[in-house]
């Protein structure tokens, strides 16, 4: 697959090192179209290639990427202007499972840089809210200076049909929310866990102790997915960079449902 | 009207309790209530009670000279709050600090001791259920010092 040319129309700081692209094809009669949780890889032109999750709306035609600035690729990303062009393969991987949801309540648990990922299935759900019941997000953050989305989240907040929790894992004398891990939130949440569906993305340890604590709550194994992050190169299970055990996480994942991989989890040797 | 009893047996932390501990436990328990911003205990105080939070939130605090009070941790409804009465030499490691208005139930920590010597059958119960309570704070405390969310190096 070649690349195809993207305009940055936006480019927005969000965090001391994370920042959000919007993006627009070169050639404006082709649209975007991807399902919540895909991904695209982004190449920055001279320096490399990189997965990063899409994080727009699905029904926006503008192409949305929050990433940190943390690599080469994403150091030199970050550095780009508006009117620079990158190239763009993709969507790739599979999708939260937003259909199957329907009718059932969802949990959404995202940590740090884990929650653009799940941004899509939000805006999908909400979207669509009738057809859900109780919507909670549940989001950790490292510092106060280091949530994302910020307007969003307290616009989010502010209405009745979706509940949200903060915590951070330092507080700063001026932070009045909560402190401690995302985890300890899942207890406070309202939900039916025997009728939920959990998303959850942020690093791998966090993903283990919340779906521990969801499965504690109640929330049967098939009902949690959580969205892998390994080596990807090619998209499309070719390279075997991202070899996850017997799976591929560009192909069969990023998003695996808990039970299918619960044991590799656990391995080190993977 | 909810009796104590009634609101302690439907607590999470008291639900596996039999009927006749639970009225033992009553019999230490009291409504307490604390406006935003009251400090319920401080550090290095005498520690004889611990709380079952039933709303608003808690911030559990250290105070540093070079940054002031840092919050460690966020308490809220369902939540228990303190375990220093249970541990010689019976003084809060923290401070605790109401964010909102808070109501609690308060335990008396020296009236449950005592009922707790003299019955060890109770105090096995109450220790099973606050070591429950710990082992999940140190799970937590752990994940915190992780610094899961930090850039990697």
């Amino acid at each position: 697959m070649v690349p195809r040319p993207y305009v940055i129309k936006r480019i927005r700081k969000d965090t001391a090192d994370t920042f959000t692209l919007e993006l627009s094809p070169k050639d404006s009669r082709s649209r975007f179209t991807f399902a919540p949780g895909q991904f695209n890889m982004i190449y920055v032109y001279g320096v490399g290639e990189v997965p990063i999750s899409i994080c727009g709306d699905p029904a926006s035609p503008t192409l949305v990427h929050t990433t940190r600035a943390v690599g080469n690729v994403t150091k030199a990303m970050a550095k780009l202007r508006r009117g620079d062009l990158v190239g763009i393969r993709g969507p790739f991987g599979t999708s939260w499972p937003v259909e199957q949801a329907r009718t059932r309540d969802v949990v959404v648990v995202a940590g740090g840089i884990g929650l653009p990922p799940l941004r899509p299935a939000l805006y999908h759900i909400l979207a669509h809210r009738e057809a859900y019941g109780k919507l909670v997000l549940l989001y950790g953050a490292r510092t106060p200076d280091d949530i994302l989305f910020r307007e969003e989240l307290e616009n989010w907040r502010a209405r009745f049909d979706l509940e949200v929790f903060v915590a951070v894992d330092r507080g700063t004398s001026e932070w009045r929310g909560n402190v401690g891990v995302v985890t300890t939130l899942i207890m406070k949440a309202g939900f039916d866990p025997t009728n939920t569906i959990a998303m959850i993305v942020g690093p791998e340890v966090m993903m283990r102790f919340t779906a521990l604590e969801l499965l504690k709550r109640g929330v049967k194994p098939e009902a949690i997915y959580l969205s892998m992050e390994r080596n990807m190169k090619c998209g499309i299970g070719l390279c075997g960079h991202c070899q996850f055990g017997p799976v591929f996480t560009c192909k069969d994942g990023p998003v695996f449902r808990y039970d299918q991989i619960k044991d590799l989890l656990v391995k080190w040797e993977i | 009207m909810e009796t104590l009893e009634r609101i302690l047996a439907q607590h999470p932390f008291f639900k596996d309790l039999g009927g006749e501990y639970l009225q033992l436990v009553t019999g230490c328990a009291s409504n307490v209530r604390f406006e935003a911003d009251q400090v319920i205990f401080r550090e290095g105080e005498e520690a004889n009670q611990f709380y079952l939070l039933r709303e608003g939130r808690v911030a559990l605090q250290l105070f540093s000279p070079e940054r002031g009070p840092l919050t460690i941790e966020t308490l809220s409804e369902g939540d228990i709050l303190g375990w220093s009465w249970l541990i010689p030499p019976y003084n809060w490691h923290f401070t605790a600090k109401s964010l909102d208005l808070t109501r609690a139930i308060a335990l008396d920590g020296k009236c449950l001791r005592r009922k707790c010597e003299e019955d060890h059958n109770l105090g096995y119960e109450l220790l099973k259920q606050f070591a429950s309570v710990i082992e999940q704070r140190l799970e937590s405390t752990r994940l915190q010092l992780l610094d899961l969310y930090g850039v990697r190096s």
